[in-house]
């Protein structure tokens, strides 16, 4: 156990010294599965203190561009640097000082809160005293102090999500994966999630993160790229993305005879139109022809708002279902 | 990763060993008892009640020789049934092993920690019978302790070939072919419960290949006082099982989880 200690011991050493530059780069990352190419040429850079979304609906390719990063299958071509090490090559000793937070929940069961974080703490080699001090400032910043004792069946999905980014972070990691961090999460579990998040940004952590929750990428992440079908399909802040990408009002519109209006009337005051079941999707710089027309039109109701990153997302991937 | 590669062999293995030690440690009674409860009900069962019908069988009374076959084939059972169910459900059903992946552990990490554990398990299994066997005064030969240092190894042999299997399963069904295929004619044609001599000469020339016969060729002779003949090949035979065993559950685990 010494021998391992001290390995990982000079893992972090390394990995201290190259916090300059990026902290994960990936260069025309490719891997297919049965001749289907799900990760298909992608390339980025991460900096320290960033934190970076990746967008894209289900089985766009985000949970293998993950496993690609961490080390967990090697790509059919091009190269990834994790912590300035290349993966998977040297993925394990970089994996000393990143923390994974996985879309589904793999937590002990067998063990109480405390036991999962000791047990998992021990998996990075670090001596038993290092584990304990720690366990108390992670049990409150995940809230869960009174539950230390507690098994893992007695939580709440909420909880237990806490708990797994506690867990992420019992080796006080500098790049933080977070596969999903939300999914499946209420309202108020999820804000307590994005809160930590925030405060985990604000010492200094970089952090990658997977969703398809565009509200959350908006409040977190300064910059994102979506991905669809193996590729990024756009990059940037959330405002760029929104800007360039859509116009800035969009008018919802629906109720008896909307797409009779939408075709002899609407489409001549908007710069665009998407129709989804029955509902009318208005695009516009300026919507005020638009809705002077729907003012005299009590059948049809809407719902005028500025354009978001959805709009961007549906405009990009499109709407049909993806499963 | 090289699919073919060598399975890599250090210590970290040593967290995720104790990982499943804790998860012991909460049900250790009810274990000790279940492990305990199947082999004595053979011995007692067949061992008295079997053995009061018969003649001596090798030269001993029938209890006293079923003794070494009981030890044998309870390490055999307890080495598979956890490299099977328990391995299954950590890395299919509760993704454990996914969680451990996570950090500077390896997969040829958790597959090493997983058959030690195993054969760790199986230990205790076989130590237990085995001090039965003297509380019930079955073996008086000090070369009986000997069998303390074969039981590991016995462990080790049918944990990594049951590994493999469990690197094929797609569910706890798969794991019924294994037993009646394979643990069930095992402990049926290498010499537990009879000498293998009794059976047809086909039957005798397949056992001499089944790494259980090896395991038996070797405690028998050693509870009931003696030096067993070709000791050393019988133990190559079963780490010759366990390096293949082994290295086959490498390369299948990484197949199906490193892709």
């Amino acid at each position: 156990m010494a021998e391992l200690a001290t390995e990982i011991g000079e893992d972090a050493a390394v990995a201290q010294v190259g916090r300059t530059t990026s902290v994960l780069a990936a260069k025309d990352l490719r891997k297919s599965y049965d001749g289907e190419e799900v990760v298909a040429g992608i390339s980025f850079g991460i900096a320290p203190g960033e934190c970076f979304g990746l967008l894209g609906p289900n089985g766009a390719g985000k949970t293998t561009t993950l496993r690609l990063c961490l080390g967990l299958t090697d790509p059919d071509g091009g190269s990834v640097e994790l912590m300035q090490r290349p993966v998977p090559g040297e993925a394990r000793s970089a994996r000393v000082r990143v923390g994974v937070v996985p879309q589904m929940d793999n937590l002990d069961p067998d063990f109480t809160v405390e036991e999962n974080l000791v047990v998992y703490g021990r998996y990075f080699g670090l001596p038993e005293r290092a584990i304990r001090e720690r366990i108390p400032g992670l049990l409150d910043f995940a809230g869960l102090a009174a539950r230390a004792a507690s098994r893992i069946q007695a939580l709440s999905g909420g909880m237990k999500r806490r708990l797994t980014l506690a867990r992420a972070l019992i080796n006080d990691p500098d790049l933080i994966f977070m596969d999903e961090p939300t999914t499946g999460l209420d309202p108020q579990a999820r804000h307590l999630i994005w809160e930590r998040l925030k405060q985990l940004l604000a010492q200094g952590k970089t952090i990658v993160l997977t969703t398809h929750f565009m509200e959350e990428a908006e409040r977190l992440c300064a910059r994102l790229a979506i991905m669809d079908r193996g590729r990024f399909i756009t990059e940037g802040s959330p405002r760029e993305l929104i800007v360039r990408h859509i116009e800035p009002h969009v008018v919802e519109v629906h109720g008896d005879g909307v797409m009779k209006w939408a075709d002899q009337e609407a489409a001549a005051l908007v710069s665009r139109l998407e129709k989804s079941g029955d509902t009318v999707f208005c695009y516009a710089v300026d919507p005020a022809p638009l809705l002077a027309s729907l003012s005299s039109r009590q059948e049809l109701r809407y719902l005028h708002r500025p354009a978001d990153l959805e709009d961007v997302f549906l405009k990009l991937t499109g709407r049909e279902l993806r499963d | 990763m090289q699919v073919f590669a060598p399975p890599s062999m250090s210590l970290r293995f040593v967290p995720v060993w104790r990982r499943n030690l804790l998860v012991w440690r909460k049900l250790a009674v009810p274990s000790i008892l279940g492990n305990l409860a199947d082999p004595m009900i053979y011995v007692f069962g067949l061992g008295y009640g079997l053995g009061s019908m018969l003649p001596e069988v090798g030269g001993v009374p029938y209890i006293a020789f079923l003794a070494a076959g009981m030890v044998c084939s309870s390490t055999m059972n307890s080495a598979t049934f956890e490299a099977m169910y328990s391995a299954f459900s950590r890395m299919h059903v509760q993704r454990t092993w996914d969680a451990i992946m996570n950090t500077p552990v390896d997969l040829d990490d958790v597959v090493l920690a997983e058959l030690v554990w195993a054969a760790s398990k199986s230990v205790l299994s076989g130590a237990a019978i085995l001090s039965v066997v003297w509380l019930l005064g079955l073996s008086n030969s000090l070369l009986s302790l000997w069998v303390l240092a074969l039981v590991p190894l016995v462990g080790l042999t049918f944990g990594a070939l049951a590994l493999a299997v469990t690197a094929m399963a797609r569910s706890y069904d798969f794991f019924m072919y294994y037993f009646t295929l394979i643990i069930t004619p095992m402990s049926l044609l290498c010499g537990v419960f009879f000498p293998v001599e009794q059976l047809p000469e086909l039957f005798q020339a397949i056992a001499a290949f089944l790494p259980l016969t090896h395991a038996v060729a070797i405690a028998r002779p050693l509870l009931l006082g003696h030096v067993p003949a070709d000791a050393a090949l019988h133990a190559l035979v079963l780490l010759a099982y366990a390096a293949a065993g082994f290295y086959a559950a490498a390369i299948l685990f990484r197949r199906r989880l490193l892709k």
